[in-house]
């Protein structure tokens, strides 16, 4: 089966500062499937993800080289204005950040600053984008209320929500349930797996069990660079590296 | 035991504090109100003063202070705010910011007579702005400018960095987050900022005595060119410089009240609207 | 980084290897059974099956315990999963093993038909097939699975040599043989099944320690 590429990063070098976070990381990232990034603490799995929707510029000091071609731009290029590049490429973060608004206000924020403005059409899209989120019977007699006040599974739904209104192409989950009971954890995995039909989505995950149940393919990143990169099965049954194979069962990490 | 015992004596120091202060405000009401509430009439609050500040009212002086508080906001709070806005999103962390943060913080320990002075020399007499609401509230605005700026920043800096990025991951750019996502979440404590604001505006004295006060206007304040009365300028005045001490130490502490009566109301109100706002936001 | 998984594979290893030891004296015993035309040795066969099923049941159990409770990844995955494939052909050996001893009942008390020769040779086929299966397994011997599996092709042959001698030089040319020589036919067959698992052990092995799939695809090993 051929492979739709998404993104593709070729040659990406990271560095805060002097210290170099990536090394040389070449990476297919296919189109509507689930890929997963795993890796002890420190490994560049968060840095890497950041960096595809230039969350990293929020952080002073830092240098990238290579090209991460996605759309027929180059992300890395300073030149493409990053607000554009985020607006097709959403992120979903560890901790859930919904805005201290309502939730109606929450989902809605993202056309708003697209500039939409017909009322009914962004009700409309706010609906849409709950129910995708798997969130509306939830609160659709409530957007009226803070978002502030659902519990922490539901605020993470609110935030993909979010960027689903968007209609963004790509979604990045930057360990979205690390702050979730298990329940919650369960909703979302299951959410992702729906998800992937409409949107490419890129999760990293520091729970190897996780990245088993939900990816399609499979990343290992140590210390800054791509140790091996396959089939989700493959790297869980029968890694081609020995250091994947010592990570995935567990002898460090 | 022993440990109870001394966290005990903890306790009850700390509750002598808090009584301490307790009765200490009281105290200042009870003494002003005692001496002032005789002079309080709907005379005393709306009429202009006559027969050489024995009779009538301070009203001039309460609409005076009105107007150099709302003055001195109006000039301080774009500005300082716009200033808190910079430092805190947009200039590059470290040297410079440090270094203007402490030179804010000098302007804040400034004598407030000085800043009179300095008001005199640049308002009232560089730019001819006269004796006048307009110079005073300039002086008044510049005085309370680092207690905005601070605030504001403080306020800005406590709103966490992940709904910014949350904000900037859906699309918006910088100034659209903080348009519609810091500001609205900082405004709680930028309101702190404008009550403690308020609160030291409507009661200083010194920046007021050389740029807009006046002692006797026989009516009320005309242009922002005019000379004004204020309240705490008319308490010193009719403390030392009152041709009729027995009526007048009345009046004075009559001013007091009322000024003390306005300012509790001004804060009140903006915590008010704090709280409100804060519940919107749900923290 | 020492897991607590790695005393619970090594255990789980142990009881694999008792089981390969008791199947390995259970084809000894059923051969020699048959040299002597033993009935002692053929029913101690027969009453020992019992232990080695207890410890099919065991290992069973004991690798699905480790697969839900452990989540086990890659070779520890692998390795569990043909620990129990593993046990299954070494009971079915076990098995065969009491089938011989039964033919061996039906045999005594009755002169050997003719001096066994070819019998023999497929026999210690089998037990070797078996000794190196369960070897390579101890020793995570790749190459030593795949001469294992190589050897097939000869126990075949053999049964074949002792199915045509015994039809068509004894039952078709004289049918009243039919009652001593169809035990040692069925005794060859036993034998050749024997190999045939420990060929899938040997298989199983090459997976576990290679991930490469080489059942059903002989052609992996030339």
């Amino acid at each position: 089966m051929d492979n739709k590429i998404e993104i593709k990063a070729q040659n990406v070098d990271f560095f805060y500062g002097k210290t170099q976070a990536l090394k040389n990381i070449n990476i297919d990232i296919y189109k509507n499937l689930v890929t997963a990034i795993i890796g002890p603490s420190g490994c560049g799995k968060s840095t890497f993800i950041r960096i595809l929707n230039r969350m990293d510029e929020l952080v002073p000091n830092t240098k990238i080289t290579g090209k991460i071609l996605f759309n027929g731009w180059d992300i890395i290029n300073p030149s493409i204005y990053a607000v554009e590049i985020r607006k097709r490429i959403g992120m979903v973060f560890q901790k859930p950040n919904p805005f201290p608004k309502s939730i109606f206000d929450n989902i809605s924020y993202g056309l708003k600053v697209n500039g939409i403005k017909d009322s009914s059409f962004i009700e409309a899209k706010v609906e849409e984008a709950l129910k995708r989120g798997a969130l509306w019977d939830e609160v659709k007699n409530r957007l009226g209320e803070s978002a502030l006040k659902l519990s922490g599974g539901q605020q993470q739904r609110l935030c993909i929500a979010r960027c689903l209104a968007v209609e963004s192409e790509v979604i990045l989950f930057d360990e979205p349930c690390a702050s979730l009971d298990p329940i919650s954890t369960a909703k979302i995995e299951e959410l992702i797996l729906e998800l992937k039909k409409d949107y490419t989505i890129v999760i990293v995950t520091h729970n190897m069990q996780q990245a088993a149940r939900v990816s399609d393919y499979t990343a290992f990143f140590l210390l800054g660079e791509l140790i091996e990169f396959g089939k989700t099965q493959d790297i869980f049954t029968k890694p081609q590296d020995s250091k994947t194979e010592a990570y995935v069962t567990g002898r460090f990490g | 035991m022993k440990q109870k015992l001394i966290q005990n004596m903890g306790f009850f120091m700390l509750f002598l504090s808090i009584a301490a202060t307790l009765i200490f405000l009281g105290l200042i009401i009870y003494f002003i109100s005692i001496r002032g509430l005789k002079v309080i009439s709907w005379e005393f609050l709306t009429e202009p003063p006559r027969m050489a500040m024995t009779q009538g009212g301070i009203a001039p002086a309460i609409l005076g202070s009105f107007y150099l508080t709302l003055g001195a906001i109006i000039f301080a709070l774009p500005l300082g705010l716009a200033c808190a806005i910079y430092l805190c999103e947009y200039s590059p962390k470290g040297f410079i910011v440090n270094l203007i943060r402490i030179s804010i913080n000098n302007l804040a320990g400034v004598p407030s007579v000085v800043f009179g002075l300095f008001g005199l020399a640049v308002f009232v007499k560089f730019f001819h702005f006269g004796v006048s609401i307009l110079s005073g509230s300039l002086t008044l605005g510049i005085l309370i400018l680092p207690l905005i700026i601070s605030s504001s920043q403080e306020a800005l800096m406590a709103v966490p960095q992940s709904i910014r990025e949350a904000s900037l991951s859906l699309g918006a750019n910088k100034w659209e987050t903080i348009k519609n996502i810091v500001l609205p979440t900082a405004l709680p404590g930028i309101l702190t900022g404008i009550i403690l604001g308020i609160g030291r505006v409507a009661g200083e004295t010194a920046p007021i005595l050389f740029t807009a006060a006046a002692f006797y206007k026989l009516g009320f304040p005309k242009s922002i060119f005019s000379e004004v009365m204020a309240l705490p300028y008319h308490i010193y005045a009719l403390m030392t410089e009152g041709t009729h001490p027995v009526q007048q130490t009345s009046i004075a502490y009559g001013c007091s009240l009322i000024l003390l009566f306005m300012v509790l109301l001004i804060s009140g109100i903006a915590i008010v609207i704090r709280n409100r706002q804060k519940g919107m936001h749900g923290q | 980084m020492e897991r607590h998984l790695d005393q619970e594979l090594a255990d789980l290893k142990k009881e694999l290897l008792k089981m390969g030891t008791l199947v390995e004296i259970a084809i000894f015993e059923s051969v020699e059974a048959l040299k002597d035309l033993s009935l002692e040795r053929a029913n101690k066969v027969i009453n020992e099956d019992k232990i080695i099923d207890e410890l099919e049941n065991f290992i069973d159990e004991r690798c699905l315990d480790l697969l839900a409770l452990r989540q086990p990844m890659a070779i520890d995955l692998r390795f569990i999963t043909m620990t129990m494939k593993i046990s299954t052909d070494l009971e079915r050996i076990a098995d065969l093993a009491v089938d011989i001893a039964q033919r061996v009942l039906a045999l005594t008390g009755k002169p050997l038909l003719k001096p066994l020769i070819d019998i023999p040779k497929l026999a210690n086929l089998a037990k070797q097939m078996s000794k190196d299966a369960l070897d390579a397994f101890v020793n995570k011997d790749a190459e030593l699975a795949g001469s294992v599996i190589l050897r097939d092709t000869e126990a075949d042959r053999l049964r074949n040599l002792v199915q045509e001698e015994l039809v068509e030089d004894y039952i078709s040319r004289d049918p009243s043989t039919a009652s001593r020589a169809v035990p040692l036919l069925l005794i060859a067959r036993h034998l050749e099944r024997i190999c045939d698992h420990a060929t899938n052990i040997a298989e199983d092995v090459i997976y576990m320690v290679k991930a490469d799939v080489v059942k059903h695809h002989p052609e992996k090993l030339k």
